[in-house]
């Protein structure tokens, strides 16, 4: 629709330089360049600036000591504890998003709409929060918490804490993508493979998963992306122990603090590399999965 | 006896598994989000109600809750017009590199906030690429307020232009071409037509954009400079009573926090009926 204006905006009559015809639904040509540059300049500044920032100060050191911050046996500590608590964290949230649009995507009951609310809760808390709910519940000051340590498990500044606290603050992001792809998508799929004779877990992995692939993939992207970064809920709970309970994130700040600039900003990059490449999966996944869509609301 | 209780609560339907589905979310939910919430409003009240409010009316706290929600309120106003905008030009506007532009705005979204927070600070502290602009006249963005209105203006945006962008997109143009036939101008047909049915969107971007701000940690620190009464947000105030084993100063906060939090989720619900009843779902 844009383009087709864009495409009338320049139409000129024959021999008539002067008269433009602008139709009535689109601004006046000084307001629209505007806009877009008046956007393109906060965009720049605000979201663009930072990034390249944050490549240009990794690489201030040139790439020996860029090498140097990634290879050290802390930073190479942090990057597997990261890998791992989103190896864990990921696949929890992706078994919990697919049970929970199952249940609000393909049946009616009451309450419904409340449990979509729950399923946002975490969206809105304050990621110190998120950790800080952890420690009433397993730290030393806790009911649970002197009982498991009777049994060797310490969950708050360790593995476990830095894992729940994860989960938490990634909780509804598999859930969000799937829940309205498979509203839309109704029960219509299901129902023909059930009258054909298929199996309840036929039904799921033959017909439902294959339509939601897309949505599915983007959703965990974005999951895994956001556990891979999260620092405020992480902070609270991994006490800090370096090569034992840091995670990439939670180096960059320890470096930042001891002015180790170039090594923090070399971590940061890895990180921004990642955010990076979920942008751009996400965007090739947008195009070709606006296609699905509309081929499934054809039939 | 289980099956006849569930299908009291459902409607009758022949796909298979509500049980086990609907089993698994509310277990999940339960042990991830709920249990451990509910600990803390229930440890808060152990305190009592005048542990409560000493905390509650302590000055240090009310400093950073008023730094907290008014920085959250500016960035989420500033969002607010800058997301507007940029929602109008992706979708009414065809100009090179819109969808870059479109994937760009995602950009909040996917990159960590401590990296988010140490970039920022390196371009608006005062002998940083920004900073260092500003610094001659004496202006001072890193480590006071206004950087945290930057860092908050950056982790916010996306919430406002998702949220206009689809109701935008969806919007009739005939109206507008009714509005202009009728004889509006332009920017009458904008004003009087378009917004009142964008209002209902760009409020809730708005209130998604301030609630992800007042919560917000890893990108403010950095760059707020962190002195008590002055640049000290509340999560940061939280971890701080944290580091000194007061509890009670801890959970105080965070229930402070939260029921905040849950007014903004309250005014959303309510924004958004109030726009279903008066435009329709759109």
């Amino acid at each position: 629709m844009a383009m087709s204006d864009a495409a009338f905006t320049r139409e000129r009559l024959p021999g008539a330089a002067a008269v433009h015809f602008r139709p009535v639904t689109i601004e006046r040509r000084r307001v629209r360049v505007g806009l877009i540059v008046v956007s393109l300049v906060f965009l720049a500044v605000f979201l663009l600036l930072p990034v390249v920032a944050v490549f240009v100060e990794a690489l201030r050191g040139g790439p020996k000591a860029f090498m140097d911050a990634i290879f050290e046996p802390d930073a190479a500590a942090a990057i597997r504890l990261t890998l791992l608590v989103a190896a864990i964290a990921v696949p929890c949230n992706l078994v919990f998003g697919l049970a929970a649009s199952w249940a609000i995507a393909k049946f009616d009951f009451r309450g419904k709409s409340l449990l979509n609310t729950l399923i946002d809760l975490p969206f809105s808390v304050s990621p110190v929060i998120s950790g800080l709910i952890y420690i009433l519940m397993f730290g030393s000051h806790s009911l649970l918490g002197p009982i498991l340590k009777s049994y060797g498990i310490q969950v708050i500044f360790a593995v476990p804490g830095i894992v729940l606290a994860t989960i938490f603050v990634t909780f509804p992001f598999v859930a969000r993508e799937l829940i309205p792809l498979m509203e839309e998508q109704g029960q219509g799929d299901e129902e023909a493979a059930l009258s054909l004779g298929a199996s309840g877990w036929q039904v799921f992995f033959r017909v439902t998963l294959p339509n939601v692939k897309w949505a599915l993939l983007y959703g965990v992207l974005l999951c895994n992306a956001r556990a891979m970064g999260e620092f405020g809920a992480v902070s609270v709970v991994s006490g800090h122990i370096r090569g034992l309970t840091n995670t990439m994130p939670l180096h960059v700040e320890i470096l930042y603090n001891e002015y180790n600039f170039a090594a923090a900003f070399a971590v940061a990059s890895l990180l921004a590399l990642l955010a990076l490449f979920t942008l751009i999966v996400k965007s090739v996944l947008e195009w070709r999965y606006a296609d699905e869509i509309a081929a499934t609301r054809r039939h | 006896m289980a099956a006849l209780h569930i299908a009291s609560i459902k409607r009758p339907s022949v796909i298979p598994g509500f049980g086990l589905a609907l089993g698994v979310t509310l277990s999940y939910l339960g042990l991830i989000v709920l249990i451990p919430l509910a600990g803390l409003f229930w440890r808060s009240a152990q305190g009592g109600p005048a542990e409560f409010i000493r905390i509650a009316t302590d000055a240090r706290t009310l400093a950073a809750l008023r730094l907290s929600f008014g920085t959250a309120f500016i960035a989420a106003a500033i969002n607010a017009v800058f997301g507007m905008i940029l929602a109008w030009i992706l979708v009414r506007y065809d100009f090179p590199g819109r969808r870059i532009i479109d994937a760009i705005v995602d950009l909040p979204f996917a990159l960590p906030t401590a990296v988010a927070g140490i970039a920022l600070t390196a371009l608006y502290a005062p002998n940083g690429w920004i900073g260092s602009l500003f610094e001659p006249f004496g202006i001072r963005i890193a480590y006071s307020a206004t950087g945290i209105v930057i860092a908050l203006v950056f982790i916010g945006l996306p919430f406002v232009v998702r949220s206009v962008q689809p109701v935008l997109e969806d919007f009739d143009r005939e109206v507008e071409e009714v509005s202009a036939t009728l004889g509006a101008t332009r920017a009458q047909t904008v004003r009087r037509v378009v917004m009142p049915t964008l209002m209902p969107a760009l409020l809730t971007g708005f209130a998604l954009a301030f609630a992800r701000a007042v919560g917000e940690y890893g990108s403010v620190i950095f760059i707020a400079g962190n002195s008590p009464y002055r640049t000290e947000i509340a999560p940061l105030l939280i971890v701080i009573k944290l580091e000194e084993f007061s509890y009670s100063g801890a959970t105080t906060i965070a229930v402070l926090m939260l029921i905040a939090s849950f007014l903004i989720l309250l005014a959303i619900n309510l924004v958004q009926s109030w726009s279903r009843r008066r435009y329709g779902d759109v």
